[in-house]
């Protein structure tokens, strides 16, 4: 009997340009339920920061309580963590951004962590554009305490023991939209083609970047009647957009469809190629994205791709005007100018 | 890609590098399993079933096994299949009992088996259970064939050969020992239902140079003078020794020399060292006891000084490549003397059928080989069979085994009545190991061990006795170390379409990156399409129906642990570990592990 990851690995895995497989990318073995809807995120995330070309180090993981928030432990064990008190993760990650803003912040939630008991952090991060990525592990229920329904449990879905929601689901995309997220997309645990170049989009997005990934639970959510299954989430996927990143290093082809194709430069130089699948949609219109939410709700379909982007928008940091510096690497020098400099700020003030 | 069918028990029989690459399709994982358990004698009688000698092989075998061996694609080296056998033979309990019962009452046919070789006593190990009155014919005093006159007892010692030929003989086999047979239709107005020759490839050749005939008292044919040193004839050979040709005779004949008086023996060859054709291992044996191999030299002439050999010429050469064919260029230095006493040439070895009557309606070939059928071994006679080196060539004791079960299958088809064209399948199970949730029937916990070496007896003590053996073999804790670095291939990962749900967990968690959900494409598309492109063509891709979003699930054989962690975080059971075991028919389907 054995539960370990064998050492072993591929002899010809392929390198990305730090020279490292994605083996120095992941983390220990997980111990969610097989199958479970997070591992494929994980992998997403995995693979992602691999070809991103990202050091580990510069990772801060943050996160808060449940099955979602365990799988900081399953991905990119080189880098920082902070597993946090339960709904508490945005406000731990808005002080450690705070006191460091060199690094790249990856907060990971589920959503009973972020639709019930931190709901009220949720909303302040969204709305001080914290420069983050803050990915929600949506599975409908409480799989960690055996599969109650959750706040985004839809109405009318059903669970293991055969009850029906009968209350409203939180859609986390059209709340963060309104209370002003600058990124925001929507994808499946089960589309890896689709979820990881929203990932390294949303890594490159200066600003708050929401992705919120329904994530089948295996073991108390994927029956019939639910409509966080699989095999739901399958049929009803309407893709509202596919997406390319092109990292900053790549020649972009000027020659594209404009119609059809946007192109939308990110803060770090790197652009995303978005293929609209709907005319009427347009990424940076709030009302046209509300509206697709609402008729897609109405029609019982989940709007896939990136659904609202403001690439000009001004982070928390920035806006505040903190030090570049991590504090950590502030001396006495720079934190205790001195009488003059003192004397100065005392004069502007009168 | 069609979808693979895994009803075809040769796909899986595949995967199991090791048995596959044998010739006689030995169960590989499965004896290493049971040796790892401890079970000395059920891991020794797995492979007597199958190839009838593992005390001899496991100490000679030419080990096709393990260059094929999944775990030296995965590492570096090899799992030491070869010397795990030993461990099993060396280990084992009395076997008599597990023996099979030789009929009192014969089923009245007759068989002659000509040499007793490995191929002719495989004949006999397989007929003699089914009744069969078997009379075997050799010039030797005792049974073995070449096994007993080619290789040193350094290697193999006479009471493993013994012991494992006596098994056969023992099974009521008429010998007829130190008998000549000079002619076969001789031996076919004898009223045999079927003759079966087995008389290997007795000859070695000759090298013609300036100088041969006078020099012929200090110069020997390789095998020739290893089956005299055998039968001690020859007790002693000269100071200083040149051994030519690159094979495994020559190593045997140069570590014979320096254990007969030989303190200055040299291994000259034509070809370069790395393309010898002696095994790797056998070359490193012959090095460590102080044998220099001289590599790129042909022999020009034997120098001869008063009607007494002295040395001999060789031309220095350097390979050159065209079109991948090799060509042997002579760099133009002066040709180089070596001093010596003694010339051995081991540069190969030829058939020998001056035995046979061209008028007995065996067809021979341009080469003088006979006409055999490669999978029913029967010649263009149709109560003679050809098996071992005397049917296709020379190769090597595993192969000989393997032809003598397929010639014995013919034999009793032939003797039967029946058509021997009609090949019975091999005997197949499949059955899952699943004990748990996450505990499977076998142990997946792969270790990181590198190969262990196998110790040696002292060299002083081995150079000073011819019979010593050199090679130690594992204790029982290094035994059971080196196997559990076994991969346990023949533990397949089955896959069920209709239970996957396409979660990805199998994709995610494989160590080595084997799986891939992809849409279906040709095979060279499709191969470049995986995480990891799966270049290595030999290896088989494992490809699904397809499934509920298109896709379909592809798995590249190539670098699979076989560690269960696609079945353990499958939530479906789409994924199995099911153990895989695979014999290969023998003549009336008997089966002894």
């Amino acid at each position: 009997m054995t539960y370990i990851k064998p050492k072993f690995a591929h002899p010809r895995l392929p390198k990305n340009e730090l020279g490292f497989t994605r083996k120095e990318y992941e983390g220990s073995l997980s111990t969610l339920c097989a199958g479970c809807g997070h591992d494929s995120i994980s992998a997403a995330i995995v693979d992602a920061c691999f070809e991103m070309n990202i050091e580990p180090h510069r990772v801060a993981k943050m996160s808060g309580i449940g099955c979602s928030s365990k799988t900081p432990a399953y991905f990119l064990s080189n880098s920082h963590g902070f597993n946090s008190v339960h709904g508490r993760m945005p406000s731990v990650t808005t002080g450690a951004n705070l006191a460091n803003r060199s690094m790249i912040y990856l907060g990971v939630s589920g959503d009973g962590d972020t639709a019930s008991i931190g709901m009220g952090q949720f909303a302040h991060v969204v709305r001080r554009n914290l420069n983050m990525t803050y990915i929600v592990m949506n599975n409908g229920c409480y799989g960690l305490t055996k599969g109650q329904d959750s706040a985004t449990a839809d109405y009318g879905s059903v669970n293991k023991t055969g009850n029906m929601n009968s209350f409203e689901g939180i859609d986390l995309c059209a709340l963060a939209i309104e209370l002003g997220a600058t990124f925001v997309a929507q994808s499946f645990s089960g589309d890896k083609g689709q979820l990881i170049p929203i990932i390294k989009a949303a890594l490159s997005h200066s600003g708050f970047a929401l992705i919120n990934v329904v994530s089948p639970c295996v073991t108390f959510n994927n029956n019939q009647g639910s409509t966080k299954s699989y095999d739901y989430v399958r049929e009803h996927n309407e893709t509202l957009s596919s997406l390319d990143f092109v990292p900053v290093k790549e020649e972009i082809l000027t020659d594209y469809d404009h119609t059809k194709v946007t192109m939308v430069e990110m803060h770090d130089g790197s652009m995303i190629k978005l293929n609209k699948l709907s005319p009427e949609w347009n990424p940076e219109d709030k009302l046209s994205i509300m509206t697709a939410l609402h008729k897609a709700r109405e029609k019982h379909e989940i709007l896939t791709g990136l659904l609202y982007i403001d690439n000009q928008s001004t982070e928390l940091n920035e806006l505040l005007n903190t030090t570049s510096v991590p504090l950590n690497q502030l001396t006495e020098k720079e934190l205790c100018p001195g009488s003059a400099i003192l004397e100065e700020i005392c004069r502007g003030l009168r | 890609m069609q979808p693979t069918d895994y009803n075809n028990p040769e796909y899986y029989h595949k995967v199991v590098d090791c048995q596959y690459a044998c010739p006689a399709h030995t169960p590989v994982p499965q004896y290493i399993r049971l040796i790892a358990a401890g079970k000395y004698t059920e891991a020794y009688m797995v492979n007597w079933e199958s190839n009838v000698f593992p005390g001899i092989l496991g100490r000679t075998c030419d080990r096709p096994c393990e260059p094929a061996c999944r775990r030296g694609r995965v590492e570096e080296e090899p799992v030491a299949i070869c010397r795990l056998k030993r461990v099993a033979a060396d280990n084992k309990e009395d076997i008599s009992h597990l023996l099979p019962d030789i009929p009192k009452v014969k089923n009245g046919k007759k068989i002659a088996l000509i040499g007793a070789g490995p191929a002719s006593l495989s004949v006999a190990r397989d007929l003699a259970p089914l009744g069969y009155e078997l009379h075997i014919y050799d010039n030797q005093n005792k049974g073995g064939g070449m096994m007993r006159s080619q290789i040193p007892s350094f290697r193999l010692p006479a009471e493993v050969l013994d012991q494992e030929v006596n098994y056969i003989l023992e099974m009521d086999v008429v010998t007829h020992f130190n008998t000549y047979v000079t002619s076969l239709k001789d031996i076919l107005n004898k009223q045999y239902d079927a003759v079966f020759v087995g008389t290997g490839a007795p000859r070695g050749k000759d090298l013609i140079l300036p100088g041969r005939e006078e020099g012929k008292s200090n110069i020997h044919i390789g095998i020739d003078w290893l089956a005299s040193v055998a039968f001690e004839h020859t007790h002693k050979i000269g100071r200083r020794v040149i051994v030519l040709g690159g094979g495994n005779t020559a190593m045997d004949c140069c570590r014979t020399s320096r254990r007969l008086g030989g303190t200055d023996v040299k291994v000259i060859v034509r070809s370069p060292f790395a393309e010898m054709k002696a095994s790797p291992w056998e070359k490193e044996d012959a090095q460590h006891e102080d044998i220099p191999i001289i590599d790129n030299h042909v022999p020009k002439s034997y120098v001869i000084d008063n009607g007494k050999l002295t040395g001999m010429y060789f031309e220095k050469v350097k390979a050159e490549y065209i079109d991948g064919r090799r060509k042997l260029v002579p760099t133009g230095e002066a040709d180089v003397f070596y001093p010596a006493d003694d010339v051995i040439i081991a540069i190969g070895q030829e058939n020998k059928f001056e035995w046979i009557e061209k008028d007995l309606g065996i067809q021979f070939n341009e080469w003088d080989m006979p006409v055999v059928n490669e999978i029913t071994f029967s010649s263009t006679r149709q109560n003679v069979f050809f098996g071992g080196d005397a049917a296709l060539g020379p190769k090597n004791v595993i192969t000989a085994v393997a032809q003598g079960h397929q010639a014995a299958i013919s034999i009793d088809a032939y003797c039967q009545g029946q058509d021997i064209n009609v090949r019975p399948a091999p005997d197949v199970k499949l059955f899952s190991t699943k004990m748990g949730i996450h505990e499977w029937s076998y142990d997946n916990d792969i270790t990181t061990d590198i190969r262990y070496i196998v110790p040696q007896a002292d060299k002083a003590v081995t150079l000073s006795d011819r019979k010593k053996e050199v090679e130690l073999g594992y204790d029982m804790q290094t035994a059971f170390r080196e196997a559990q670095r076994c991969l346990n291939c023949d533990v397949q990962t089955v896959f069920t379409e209709n239970k996957c749900i396409e979660c990805d967990a199998c994709m995610d968690i494989c160590p080595t990156s084997c799986i891939t959900f992809t849409m279906n494409d040709e095979e060279e598309a499709l191969r470049m399409k995986l995480l990891v492109p799966a270049i290595n063509k030999t290896q088989d891709l494992l490809v699904s129906d397809t499934l509920k979003t298109g896709k379909v699930m592809v798995k590249d054989e190539d670098m699979c642990l076989h560690c269960g962690l696609c079945a353990e975080r499958c939530p479906t059971a789409a994924w199995d570990m099911k153990q895989f075991l695979y014999n290969t028919a023998k003549a009336g389907h008997l089966c002894y592990a």
